[in-house]
């Protein structure tokens, strides 16, 4: 056998492409919050919109968005895989186990909380990504900067309104003064949109624990399959995996809905 | 004195591998609180012989915690409620009066049981027998100073040197993974000189016969470790998991 199909398909090897893959889609974790954090300006979504158009069209996004996709079904199939390589491992079950005597309930139900992010991952594509990318819901709107006096004014297009490409900026002056104007696919308005339906936005929020009690134990489990669990780095690791990843990062995304829906 | 107890015991019994094994339940009465866990399955072992009855079939040896022989899984945990020891150093005065007791052996299908309590745990020999040893095949032991070894390793070393192979590792793991055994049994070596020559080759071949033993993969939940009679360390893992890693890409094979 090839010597990288043995280590690959060894158990260390596995698990070694899990830790790999999780620790890549956590920093992707890290871009899509910080990015998302435009959704709380007040500028009728400009900021944005003009985001989610360059998170479409940079070529660096787009191949780096390829790796994504790749990533998550590879995190997930693999582990579906080694859940049930795991339960091959004993086929008797024991009548009684304590197993909160011994670990913590995060580490042992890593697949669960996987399957629900993974759910949570098909709808959250289906209403932001397919919409914008396929569908045909999502209008332009006119976004008119006066230059000199600093005010926005956003007009939404008519539904009919299309343009080649996704963003158009003209600037143009008359008697009353300078404007910038920009027409965009209005994907904050889709946003605020869907978040007003209360069963949405119950279910991001839910959706976000099982992001924060899978990476509580995710993100620190990662280090020590790649070997790394040293009391001078160990303080730091769990303090990023507890306070930035299964705190931060989650409770920011779970703002956002809830935002739009009390706005 | 404290009062004797007077307990419900709830035992896996198996006749054979093939068998398909339920639970039997026992009454043991005036169990004094001094006696260890083994000792109270003596005296109900002692009972049903002289009922003609089969006794329970259970592994033990030393009965000083050192051996490594002695395993059932005690009311959810491996060696019982106590951290830290074997179940031949699990005492009655762990237990209340009335207490109902689950008694099961290991479960991991590479530890099939063999009857009753007792499994069959050569798959640990298997692994050592792949890599788990040194090659010094000539010559006397040398002067104990002659290779310096830093002391913080060789008590590391130690450590891991310390794991008596119970499997205590394994029935814990909700995977059913020799991870901490593996790792305890690479580790000692990993950080001795003497283990230097045959590092790589040893993490690769000893993994390698632990997969085709069918353990589960590791899910760092740290139940081993916490169940450990020897508190082996997850640190032991973390540097089979690396040495591994760097073996396969660095080793000439």
């Amino acid at each position: 056998m090839n010597w990288v199909t043995k280590m690959f398909s060894s158990s260390l090897g596995q698990k070694f492409i899990m830790a790999l893959t999780g620790l890549f889609l956590c920093t992707f974790l890290v871009i899509h919050m910080i990015g998302n954090l435009q959704l709380f300006k007040s500028d009728f979504g400009l900021a944005f919109n003009t985001y989610a158009v360059f998170m479409t069209t940079f070529p660096l996004i787009k191949v780096v968005s390829y790796l994504l996709y790749a990533s998550v079904l590879f995190h997930a199939f693999k582990g579906f895989m080694l859940v049930a390589k795991n339960r091959k491992a004993r086929p008797v079950k024991y009548a009684v186990q304590d197993g909160a005597a011994n670990s913590h309930w995060t580490s042992r139900s890593m697949g669960l909380l996987g399957t629900i992010i993974l759910l949570f991952i098909v709808v959250h594509m289906k209403n932001f990504w397919y919409e914008y990318k396929f569908g045909h819901e999502i209008g332009y709107t006119a976004y008119i900067q006066d230059i000199h006096k600093d005010t926005l004014v956003s007009q939404a297009m008519e539904p009919s309104y299309t343009q080649v490409k996704k963003i158009e900026e003209v600037n143009y002056s008359n008697e009353s003064g300078q404007y910038h104007v920009t027409i965009v696919k209005d994907l904050y308005k889709e946003v605020a949109v869907e978040f007003k339906e209360w069963w949405l936005v119950a279910l991001y929020v839910l959706c976000m624990f099982a992001v924060a009690f899978h990476l509580y134990h995710g993100f620190q489990s990662a280090f020590q399959t790649f070997g790394i669990n040293h009391s001078k780095f160990n303080g730091l690791i769990n303090f990023i995996g507890i306070w930035f990843f299964s705190v931060i990062i989650p409770a920011s995304f779970a703002a956002m809905p809830l935002f739009f829906f009390f706005k | 004195m404290e009062k004797n107890l007077n307990l419900s015991l709830k035992v896996w019994r198996q006749k054979n591998a093939k068998d398909k094994g339920q639970f039997e339940t026992y009454k043991v009465n005036d169990i004094s609180t001094d006696m260890s866990f083994l000792e109270m399955f003596d005296v109900l072992n002692e009972r049903l012989i002289v009922e003609g009855k089969e006794p329970i079939a259970f592994d033990h040896d030393c009965r000083e915690g050192i051996c490594g022989m002695c395993s059932m899984f005690i009311n959810g945990r491996p060696h019982g409620p106590k951290q830290g020891i074997t179940t031949c150093q699990l005492h009655m005065r762990s237990f209340n009066d009335g207490d109902t007791i689950v008694v099961e052996p290991w479960r991991a299908s590479p530890f099939p049981v063999i009857k009753d309590l007792v499994v069959d745990r050569t798959a640990f020999d298997r692994i050592i027998s792949a890599g788990g040893f040194i090659s010094i095949n000539t010559g006397n032991a040398q002067d104990a100073n002659a290779l310096p070894i830093p002391k913080d390793d060789a008590d590391e070393s130690f450590a891991a040197a310390s794991c008596i192979g119970c499997g205590a590792c394994v029935a814990a793991c909700k995977n059913a993974s020799a991870m901490l055994f593996v790792s305890a049994k690479v580790s000692q070596f990993a950080l001795l000189p003497q283990g230097q020559p045959e590092r790589k080759q040893r993490v690769m071949e000893m993994v390698a016969q632990m997969d085709s033993e069918g353990f589960g993969s590791c899910t760092n939940t740290g139940a081993c470790s916490a169940e450990c009679p020897k508190e082996i360390s997850l640190t032991h893992i973390a540097r089979m998991n690396r040495d591994y890693i760097s073996a396969e890409l660095s080793s000439a094979k």
